[in-house]
């Protein structure tokens, strides 16, 4: 090693903070924080002294005292009063009982609305490059009349068209009823819609939604298994060269499982009839929920239409025609080259579609769905007067949603980033 | 290669080499993370030099050049340009940009702007030039290049080859002491490489300090006095032009001349 | 016979085919029907399932609104008229309710004989914007943008022109101590004192300011109260302004994120990202609700102008990620270029990177604003009267309790008219753009 001269010391001055590169950003970075953390603790000190004036203090217990109020759409357990069979249980009548059956109802119609959305999208989007000149038209003004029209007038509309022109459940009564129900299973009236549930003679819990959890834990079990078979099948393939047919094995796997627990508890269809001046028994679809539902799945659906459109036009002709000249089938072509690269760009942008519509979701307020906005944010806000409290949980809920959706896209486009390379 | 790029006499007689130094890089270093890219590179330049650095891809003769400028930071070693080091001192860094002019393979003309504006942006607003002093620098140098009837053009409505000879244009603007020139015939199709060339040579007879990253080696032999051979991240050869081409020392550059020339 | 036929080795044509016709099926028509509604089954299925989609809907909307009566005082009226008119029971938009109520729908409870102002307004909003829309226009028409705003101000809120002379002139004020504080000490030392002397000027100096130049020269109109605003009027202003407001923020949200800088990066991110997870329903609830409490105690100011602060807020986050994109699009040697020139990061954003970048977003941003516009119905819930708010209390009057849908499809045509043209606009810029960069 040879002595290197050492440049001329010159000591720190303080102009290097602003002149030197390695020091400038730090100083940029230091004021800044300096004026952020001010103008935080300028905002901390007006919520302490605004919050001492009002007499108020910032605390969460108001979670888990009685919330009292009616939640007429839930997916569990909650009451108004705090008894259940005799005795007093505060864990199902607390503000923080009420918050979850709104986030459960949040999360019910937002996993409703992007299925439903998606399956209109698609069709949509696909039936939009149709060479069918009507086709393409009607959906055309279907995905143009729903993305320039705000949400809100589409939810209320079609609110407003369930409550004002279904028949009411007395048209469905008499002899010659003004109205009857769909293949004497589903009667649609201007109270909401009245479905066939599913009954257990024999459940296994007591609770109903553990008994649909358990089928539904069997469901991804079996799509889990689909996924292994189809792994093997493509090993046997790499090995042989041919691949062994899975379909109907597929098939079986898919709905055998849940088919045979389904029938050992006992499942039967329960059809809804009218009884008085109402139906019962069933299940009742309630104008909210169906409204909100529909708006946001018809809504959302054009803007994914247009996705699926543009990923599909994004795929260069020459593609399908090199798999052509290569002597692939239609068939595979779609499943080996289009989709997956179709999929790339289609994927992320619906993500964010599904982001969207879960906050949309919120504006189940013009419609009084009993969503987390409405219970945290709404009624619990109203009857506690914790409004800094709910606003900053609901909006936490939300803003964990979001994440989580999207760090779930990100991962996505991770794993399709390195399978280019 | 097009080694016949030039056809006409050169005139040498200001091509002047003095014994001012204006670029001296001592022992400097630079890093991609982990990857070693320039490994002591010790390089004088004085006014007047016409120097071209030749070498394969990967060899960081764009990253020392970019280094000059401070496009790229080099992590040991020192640069002075015109007895100015180049440090972490924005003022520094500031001084020497001005001074040193940059050819860059793509041009990077700034297209929202006309090609006058491209010419008279850095003078207006570096040096602080009256507007209309800025304008009549820039129809010069545009008058120099021989474009002068598209100073109201965009970038995009020219060739490869004027947007180049723009590019030439709008940093002499700035009128430089050194100007680097980072493979600025690569980019371009064939019959516009001469052009280029033909400017670059004008500039050189003006015994402008010139360093050019190239591959055209019939400009190495024609207008360099100085061929640097680099490989690796380090100078391998450097020699006058005619015993570069005619008797290469090290094995290296005689396979790179072999490849570059040899058909 | 020879070998090789002679015709089959030398050919030459001695007269030219003349053009003909293609066969009738291939033609005019025909070929049209044939090709674009009936080629195949599953084309021909999708046909008549599309000829019965579109004869449900017509059949059921098209006479009810082409019987509609357009004149009449009330819904019992239109019902008379109707009854009267088709026979009872059948199926007659009451358009009437349009032709009585639109200047509401338009203006809400806004001064009828003021209306004027707010249409006038709007004008110089659109003149303003040409420039900016229109590249080819001459660019001394940016000074009026620039001053259209605080025209628009006066012509909509009223009272003393010297109020937005007064806030206006803050901004001129930063202006100078920019260059003047730039010029003579340094970059950062302008953007501090631009920053610092106009937000002290409008604290301290901007109301007694006023008072003094009003109480010299009154030069006021008729002032309106913002509570009386409403309508497509309250849409356009809180979509307008939103958006507008938006920009610088989102600008600087978006080199924020570009920034090597890892706190400003950090901090950036995190903004961006906490308005865009939460939904602009629990943003206007907040603003609404909370607003008050992170604001000395005592302040208390105009509903929508918190809707304003709180929408551009949201919006920023919005735009700078379009800005982004804008940023992300240019190539890297525009970058260097500007270094090598010796412009500073301030002087290479504002003359060479950010013309460019928002030129390339300005699509994305018009989206954004056509977003924004159909998201400005929600101040509805925090009780502010946006179009479909005034639908709402349209009908809560006895006089046309019960009108549903005629008042629908008015607000839902106006907002179609003006989302979809806009729409087609930001598609005809990218197009453009495309053009361009080819």
């Amino acid at each position: 090693m040879s002595v290197m001269t050492e440049p001329p010391s010159q000591g720190f001055r303080l102009s290097q903070l602003l002149y030197d590169t390695r020091y400038r950003s730090l100083t940029i970075q230091v004021v800044a924080m300096v004026l952020l953390m001010l103008m935080l603790s300028w905002l901390l000190s007006n919520v302490i002294h605004n919050l001492q004036e009002l007499g108020k203090d910032f605390d969460f217990g108001f979670l888990w005292s009685r919330a009292g109020y009616d939640i007429n759409q839930r997916l569990i357990e909650y009451n108004t009063s705090c008894e259940v069979n005799g005795e007093i249980v505060n864990s199902v009548c607390s503000h923080a009982r009420a918050a979850t059956v709104g986030i459960l109802n949040t999360l019910l119609v937002a996993v409703l609305g992007c299925a439903l959305a998606t399956v209109l999208g698609v069709i949509a989007g696909v039936l939009r490059l149709s060479n069918n000149w009507l086709v393409a038209k009607l959906m055309a003004v279907y995905v143009e009349g729903f993305r320039n029209v705000p949400l809100l007038l589409w939810i209320i509309l079609i609110f407003a068209l369930m409550t004002e022109s279904m028949p009411a459940p007395r048209a469905f009564r008499g002899d010659t009823p003004e109205a009857s129900m769909i293949l004497d299973a589903i009667a649609v009236t201007n109270r909401g819609i009245y479905i066939p549930g599913i009954n257990f003679a024999s459940p296994f819990f007591d609770s109903g939604y553990l008994n649909w959890l358990l089928i539904v834990v069997v469901l991804i079990a079996s799509i889990y298994a689909i996924t292994l078979i189809n792994h093997s099948a493509t090993v046997k393939q790499e090995a042989t060269g041919i691949r062994p047919t899975t379909w109907y094995i597929n098939l079986a796997v898919f709905f055998l499982p849940a088919g045979i627990l389904m029938v050992l508890m006992g499942a039967h269809l329960n059809f809804p009839y009218l009884k008085g001046f109402n139906f019962t028994e069933g299940v009742h679809l309630r104008n909210s929920l169906i409204a909100l539902w529909i708006a946001l799945s018809l809504y959302t659906g054009a803007f994914i239409a247009e996705i699926v459109r543009a990923g599909i036009m994004a795929i260069s002709k020459g593609q399908s025609e090199a798999a052509y000249a290569l002597g692939l089938r239609p068939g595979t072509t779609m499943n080996l080259v289009i989709l997956p690269q179709a999929l790339r760009v289609i994927i992320p942008p619906l993500i964010s579609q599904y982001l969207n519509l879960t906050k949309n979701s919120s504006l189940a307020i013009a419609v009084g769905y009993m969503d987390v906005r409405s219970t945290l944010g709404g009624i619990t806000i109203n009857q506690t007067g914790r409004e800094l409290e709910g606003m900053l949980l609901l909006g936490l809920f939300y803003l964990v949603t979001s994440l989580v959706i999207s760090s779930a896209m990100n991962f996505y486009n991770n794993s399709v980033k390195l399978k280019e390379r | 290669m097009s080694e016949l790029a030039i056809e006409r006499d050169i005139d040498r007689s200001a091509m002047t080499v003095s014994d001012e130094v204006a670029i001296q890089i001592t022992k400097m270093n630079k890093w991609y993370g982990s990857f070693h890219v320039l490994r002591d590179i010790d390089l004088t330049v004085y006014r007047g030099e016409r120097i071209v650095i030749a070498g394969p891809s990967g060899s960081g003769k764009s990253t020392l050049i970019r280094c000059i400028n401070r496009l790229e930071e080099h992590q040991a070693g020192s640069i002075l340009v015109d007895g100015t080091e180049l440090s972490s001192d924005l003022k520094n860094i500031d001084k020497i940009r001005s001074e040193v002019g940059m050819v860059f393979q793509h041009f990077n003309l700034f297209p929202h702007l006309t090609i006058l504006e491209n010419c008279t942006l850095a003078p207006i607003w570096v040096r602080k030039i009256p507007k209309k002093e800025a304008e009549a620098t820039a129809m010069h140098f545009l008058e120099k290049v021989k474009i002068p009837e598209q100073a109201n053009k965009y970038p995009g409505q020219l060739s490869g080859g004027q947007q180049q000879r723009v590019a030439i244009a709008r940093s002499l603007c700035m009128k430089p002491r050194i100007m680097l020139f980072d493979e600025p015939t690569s980019a371009l199709d064939p019959e516009m490489i001469k052009e280029v060339l033909d400017t670059m040579v004008e500039l050189a007879e003006e015994g402008m300090t010139m360093l050019c990253v190239t591959h055209e080696m019939g400009f190495a032999r024609q207008v360099a006095n100085r061929v640097i051979f680099m490989d690796a991240g380090q100078i391998v050869e450097q020699n006058e032009p005619e015993e570069f081409f005619n008797n290469p020392q090290n094995e290296r550059t005689k396979l790179f001349l072999s490849q570059i020339l040899g058909h | 016979m020879s070998e090789t036929h002679a015709q089959t080795v030398a050919f030459v044509r001695e007269t030219m085919i003349p053009e003909q016709e293609p066969p009738l099926t291939e033609r005019g028509v025909m070929k049209w029907l044939r090709e674009n509604l009936f080629s195949g089954w599953v084309n021909i299925l999708l046909t008549l399932v599309s000829v019965v989609v579109i004869w449900a809907a017509l059949s059921h909307v098209l006479p009810w609104a082409f019987r509609g009566i357009w004149v009449a005082d009330n819904l019992n009226q239109c019902r008379e008229i109707r009854d009267a008119t088709y026979g009872p029971g059948v199926a007659a938009a009451c358009w009437a309710v349009i032709t009585e109520r639109w200047p509401q729908l338009m203006f809400g409870f806004y001064p009828a004989e003021l209306y004027w102002r707010p249409v006038l307004a709007f004008i110089v909003f659109l003149v303003a914007i040409l420039p900016v829309l229109f590249t080819e226009l001459p660019r001394k028409m940016l000074w009026f943008s620039v001053a259209a705003p605080f025209i628009a101000y006066w012509m909509i809120w009223g009272g003393s022109l010297w109020g937005p002379i007064v806030v206006a002139s803050g901004f001129v004020l930063g202006f100078f101590a920019f260059t003047i504080g730039s010029r003579v000490i340094g970059n950062l030392v302008g953007v501090l004192a631009a920053i610092v002397l106009p937000l002290l000027y409008w604290l301290f100096l901007a109301g007694s300011l006023t008072d003094a130049l009003s109480s010299v020269l009154p030069l006021a109109i008729e002032h309106v109260d913002s509570k009386q605003m409403g309508g497509f009027m309250l849409a356009i202003i809180i979509g307008v302004s939103g958006i507008i407001l938006s920009l610088p923020l989102g600008i600087l949200l978006a080199l924020g994120r570009q920034s090597d800088l890892f706190f400003i990066n950090k901090v950036s991110v995190g903004f961006i990202e906490m308005i865009r997870g939460v939904p602009l329903i629990v943003w206007l609830f907040t603003a609404s609700l909370l607003l008050n409490y992170f604001l000395p105690p005592g302040t208390n100011f105009d509903l929508m102008l918190r809707v304003i602060i709180m929408v551009t807020l949201f919006s920023s986050a919005y735009i700078a990620e379009v800005i982004r994109g804008g940023l992300a699009a240019l190539p890297k040697g525009q970058y260097e270029a500007a270094d090598a020139l010796g412009l500073d990061y301030w002087k290479s954003m504002r003359l060479i990177i950010l013309p460019q970048s928002l030129k390339i977003s300005i699509p994305g941003i018009v989206s954004t604003f056509i977003g924004l516009f159909k998201d400005t119905t929600l101040v509805v819930f925090i009780g502010l009267l946006d179009p479909i708010g005034l639908t709402n209390s349209i009908r809560a009057t006895t006089d046309w309790n019960g009108v549903y849908w005629e008042l629908f499809v008015f607000v839902g045509l106006l907002f179609f008219v003006f989302c979809f043209s806009m729409g087609q606009y930001s598609l005809f810029l990218e197009k453009k753009l495309r053009r361009e960069h080819r």
